[in-house]
């Protein structure tokens, strides 16, 4: 009887559940191939090469010919049974060195045949095997008994549940095949959205939760004027360096600026006023007009608050964006040339630093970020400035995670704003709390269209105040 | 962010005790700076050059400490101590103090030829100095820090500093043609003509940067002394004649640039930082400028100005109640000497020459705030009652986004900047006819235009995970930029965003019928019904140079072109590094807010 057929019929009786028990015993041992079992019958192929050659010598090219010829002549010429003269008259001739061999491969051959395997040595099985002419076969025996629901009469297992089953009711006699639950299911087809636009879907969910508006973005291009003049940063000011910040060659000038405006920044930059001193330089209107890539969200903050002082009477606000942002900086595992903002701006009457620490709390709370720590720091257009800082467990030290401060009255009476107002404003990128927060290394596996769609396909929900999943182990690597 | 690295065995004497690194943190940290490294010169050498160049440099442990990038005074390591010495309420902040020579007083006399490259020039004398190779160094390297930062990298202003003894004064600043001036430089051996100088200084790795200042000007500023002797061609050299050394007394300091206020705020901070090492510690001998005009002004000007700020302003910006007098006390720490006057309400600041930084009375509200300590602040929510609102792009947005991924399509995030050759080239397009915006100055082709459509940003994510089973199906809804006259629009500056969705079907077979699905379906999401009728869509039949012939749909709806729809053409395909068929959709959504 044919050996699979046993291994088949053992293996369907083990499928029906507990008819038999069958315990897997495998063997190995050696057989001889097909070219094996040739060569133990006919010889070697270089022993019939060295048989075919006469006396008096064989053309090379006629020994070629011979079905043993290409492998059994090199190995011949190495064992160094035959020669050949190069110089014959009428080409290459190969003649026979020794008058006799021993064929040893068949030899060994022929002992493997006999069951005798064991008498080889390691190297020369071995060798036999590289030469295709041997193979190690595992044999697979089973020692069969009786299972638990022995029966000698089977009945096939149902796999599936079927509508005919139902009506006929069938499916109370018959016995169902087990489901395999450690296998995986089949994932749904679907779509799938980008893991950072989910944050960016959770942070406009809890402004929207703390009542705050969100102000129109959608102008990546912006004029200096309102990306820094407007913001009390002065013309000289390094982030306005070519080296920082993406200019525009067309179109390279704003055309349009509001001129009565304009005139109050540039007197209070060249001249000071509303209390200050100003910078006192020479403020030049064209250096106002270039254009760039908005180098933060701050320009349309500016333009919400400016549109903001001109509706009377003034009434308190609570706005944000989020939205991307451009910076000609050098690139890095961290830094892109364009990333997203987050900004939160409140503008009321008589707001403290006490308020604005108040509401970072809370909007930080929201991220699962309670330990909080503030640091004096400064930024060209608030003052007060505070870094805010996070206690970041895994990394076992305060790490930054956003940048705060009250915007300058050189900045807000300009626009219009009463003089008792005051704006207190917040800003972090989208990309760092998402990195961490995914441990996410380089920016370019979380960004851009390098990212891997698997990483798409696989990331989970995004709920910023449940508590973070272990680090990925590929970060302790 | 300008560092300061400073010693840390020196620091520590200079404050009169020592502190753990951590504890030094906690000090920084309160004080608006940040302990941002810790290392020594030997460590610095090996990281950037191997061990083996490290090997005989100094194992002294170094701080590096980051510095608000408006507190000049705090750049070097003798302006750290005295703020922090002030700030721990150990030292009284010293009083600065401009005096008269015995003798003549050193003139500098600016001529009119300077008026083109760089007008103005400020100058002063430190005299009877004590260096020490420390005191030297730190004189040195703070006026580099000064360079990098308020100087703008010498374009605003630059520092010349000169033996006194080896010149005689008065001294002319003038303007003179390249050729025209020859002087021996710091550091070479001989002579050389200016000209000479801007080409050997071309391979300089330090001073090549300066030279654009004044490389094209017709004249390049210089200084003489009485002998015609040079003192510096500002802003690249000065001249070895009158170089300073550890052994200098007395110093003339000038201050030349384009910038008259800064050049003034970097003068007085050279000499109010290192006057405490004169014999008069903290005074400092006048020089007298005199301008082309022929008006005479008398530098450093260490002018000390009276502010008035009420208690309860600073107590209601910060959210604190602390006393007048209290509030007085916590600015008194922060280098600003302050005292109740008046109703016992008002309180009087005088503003010292070293914090040119404090130009508003917000700033003197946030000093009394860090000397309060920002963390000791109580936190209290605002009563700010509002109502929130989405902008409805970005409500549109995130509607269509989640019903995008219901309907099996992956959403992709690619950049907003993206060469030339995405939008035009390899989607069969001349540049001129994408009115693209155009960037001035990218450091690389990936950066040259803002991107016109989103199409190459997916055909890319695409061709970045081929190795991910099909079909692939992905969409992105994002902004693309186009330049745009209409002088109406509320932007005023020639360029427009539209929000576009875009999505791309790439499998063996094209899908035509799976994106012209998906726009049926964007359509029924958006509540646009079939037909030709006004407030319907319909698709006709179009071309482009993107899409294969016959296999391309113009999307009207509402009365207006809103995108096209298509096989693409196999010469894009290739042109992205794509081997199948793939088919597209792109539609401006501005249209159905």
């Amino acid at each position: 009887m044919e050996h699979q057929a046993v291994v088949g019929a053992v293996k369907s009786l083990q499928a029906l559940g507990e008819v038999i028990e069958a315990e897997l015993r495998s063997t190995k041992r050696w057989e001889l191939t097909a070219e094996g079992e040739e060569i133990a019958r006919e010889g070697s192929h270089e022993a019939r090469v060295f048989r075919s050659i006469p006396p008096e010598g064989l053309a090379q090219s006629e020994l070629m010919r011979l079905p043993s010829g290409k492998v059994g002549f090199s190995k011949a010429m190495s064992n160094k049974w035959i020669r050949v003269d190069k110089s014959a008259a009428d080409g290459p001739r190969v003649f026979r060195v020794v008058d006799s061999m021993e064929d040893e491969v068949q030899r060994r051959l022929q002992l493997v045949q006999g069951g005798q395997a064991e008498k080889l040595g390691e190297k020369e099985r071995s060798e036999l095997r590289k030469r295709k002419l041997l193979a190690e076969v595992t044999l697979k025996t089973y020692w069969v008994s009786k299972g638990s629901a022995f029966s000698t009469s089977i009945s096939k297992q149902e796999t599936e549940l079927s509508p005919e089953m139902i009506s006929s009711g069938s499916w109370r006699d018959r016995p169902f095949k087990p489901y395999n639950f450690l296998a995986h299911g089949v994932l749904p087809d679907s779509g799938h959205l980008h893991p950072l636009l989910k944050v960016r879907s959770q942070f406009r969910q809890i402004f929207l939760e703390m009542g705050f508006t969100e102000m129109p973005t959608d102008n990546f291009i912006e004029s200096s004027f309102w990306n820094f003049d407007a913001l009390f940063q002065p013309q000289q000011h390094p982030a306005r360096d070519q080296h920082d910040t993406f200019f525009l060659r067309d179109p390279a000038e704003a055309l349009q600026l509001p001129m009565d405006y304009v005139q109050r920044v540039k007197r209070t930059h060249s001249q000071g006023g509303y209390g200050s001193q100003g910078y006192k330089y020479t403020w030049k209107l064209d250096e106002a007009r270039k254009n760039l890539l908005r180098t933060h969200t701050t320009s349309a903050s500016a333009r919400a608050l400016y549109r903001l002082a001109q509706k009377k009477p003034f009434t308190p606000v609570k706005y944000f964006s989020i939205d991307r942002v451009f910076r000609n900086e050098t690139l890095d595992a961290t830094h892109l040339a364009e990333f997203h903002q987050i900004e939160g701006v409140v503008a009321d009457h008589g707001l403290t630093l006490g308020h604005l620490m108040g509401i970072l709390r809370e909007f930080f709370t929201k991220l699962g970020i309670t330990q909080l720590r503030f640091k004096p720091a400064y930024n060209p257009y608030t003052e007060p400035s505070m870094e805010v800082f996070s206690y970041h467990q895994g990394l076992k030290k305060w790490v930054e995670v956003g940048n705060s401060g009250v915007f300058r009255p050189e900045m807000l009476l300009p626009m219009g704003l009463p003089e008792n107002v005051s704006v207190i404003a917040w800003g972090l990128s989208l990309e760092r709390p998402t990195m961490i927060k995914y441990g996410i290394n380089n920016i370019r596996d979380l960004v851009g269209h390098k990212v891997n769609l698997q990483m798409v396909y696989d990331s989970p929900l995004c709920r910023l105040d449940a508590e973070p999943r272990p680090p990925p182990t590929q970060e302790a690597a | 962010m300008p560092t300061v690295s400073v010693k840390r065995d020196l620091l520590f004497q200079a404050l009169g005790r020592t502190y753990t690194d951590e504890e030094f943190d906690e000090l920084c940290f309160e004080f608006g700076l940040e302990l941002d490294e810790i290392t020594s010169e030997k460590e610095i050498i090996s990281k950037e050059q191997g061990n083996v160049k490290a090997a005989g440099a100094s194992d002294v442990v170094l701080y590096k400490i980051d510095v608000p990038a408006n507190r000049y005074d705090l750049l070097c390591l003798e302006g750290l101590v005295r703020g922090l010495q002030v700030f721990k309420e150990r030292i009284k902040a010293p009083v600065y103090k401009r005096v008269m020579p015995d003798g003549k007083i050193q003139k500098l006399i600016i001529t009119e030829e300077t008026a083109k490259i760089r007008p103005f020039a400020v100058a002063a004398v430190l005299r009877n100095i004590k260096f020490t190779k420390d005191r030297y160094d730190s004189f040195i390297e703070l006026q580099e820090k000064l360079h990098q930062n308020i100087c703008r990298k010498r374009a605003l202003v630059a520092i010349g500093t000169h033996d006194l003894d080896t010149l005689s004064g008065p001294f002319t600043y003038t303007a003179k043609r390249p050729s025209d001036i020859k002087f021996k430089p710091l550091n070479k051996t001989k002579e050389y003509t200016a000209c000479e100088l801007m080409n050997i200084y071309k391979t300089d790795n330090h001073l090549k940067h300066y030279l654009h200042i004044i490389e094209n000007k017709p004249l390049y500023p210089v200084i003489y002394d009485s002998n015609g002797v040079v003192l510096s061609m500002p802003p690249i050299i000065n001249g070895d004649h009158s170089r300073i050394t550890v052994n200098t007394r007395n110093i003339f300091i000038e201050c030349t640039g384009t910038d008259f206020t800064k050049a003034k705020i970097v003068l007085d901070i050279i000499v109010t930082m290192f006057s405490e090492y004169c014999e008069n510690q903290f005074t400092v001998e006048a020089a007298e400028v005199v301008f082309p005009n022929g008006k005479s002004y008398t530098f450093p000007e260490l002018a000390y100005r009276k502010e008035m700020v009420r208690a309860d302003l600073i107590n209601k910006k910060v959210g604190i109640r602390e006393t007048p007098e209290n509030l007085a006390k916590l600015l008194t720490r922060m280098y600003l000497k302050s005292e109740v006057i008046g109703d016992g309400n008002q309180i009087e600041i005088e503003i010292p020459p070293t914090r040119a930084d404090i130009i508003h009375a917000c700033d003197i509200v946030e000093d009394a705030a860090i000397a309060y300590g920002y963390n000791n602040i109580q936190m209290t929510l605002p009563k700010t009652y509002t109502i929130a609102n989405q902008f409805p792009l970005n409500k549109l947005t995130e509607l269509l986004r989640y019903d995008m991924a219901a309907a099996g399509f992956t959403e992709a995030l690619t950049f907003a900047l993206c060469s030339q050759e995405d939008i035009a080239d390899k989607l069969g397009l001349d540049i001129s006819a994408t009115k693209a915006v155009h960037i001035s100055n990218p450091k690389t082709a990936e950066f040259q235009v803002a991107r016109t459509t989103l199409l190459p940003g997916l055909l890319k994510t695409i061709a970045a995970n081929r190795k991910m089973p099909l079909p692939l199906k992905l969409f992105e809804i994002s902004d693309i930029v186009i330049k745009d006259s209409n002088t109406e629009c509320i932007q005023y500056v020639g360029a427009k965003n539209y929000r576009h969705l875009c999505a791309v079907y790439y499998n063996k077979n094209p899908g035509f019928e799976i994106i012209h699905g998906l726009l049926d379906r964007i359509m029924q999401l958006l509540d646009v019904p079939p037909g030709e009728d006004k407030g319907g869509y319909v698709i006709k039949a179009s071309e482009g140079p993107a899409f294969f012939p016959g296999r391309c749909a113009e999307i009207f709806a509402r009365g207006q072109s809103v995108g096209k729809l298509g096989v693409l053409h196999p010469d894009v395909i290739t042109k992205f590094e794509l081997t199948m068929p793939c088919s597209s959709l792109e539609i401006n959504i501005g249209p159905f807010l």
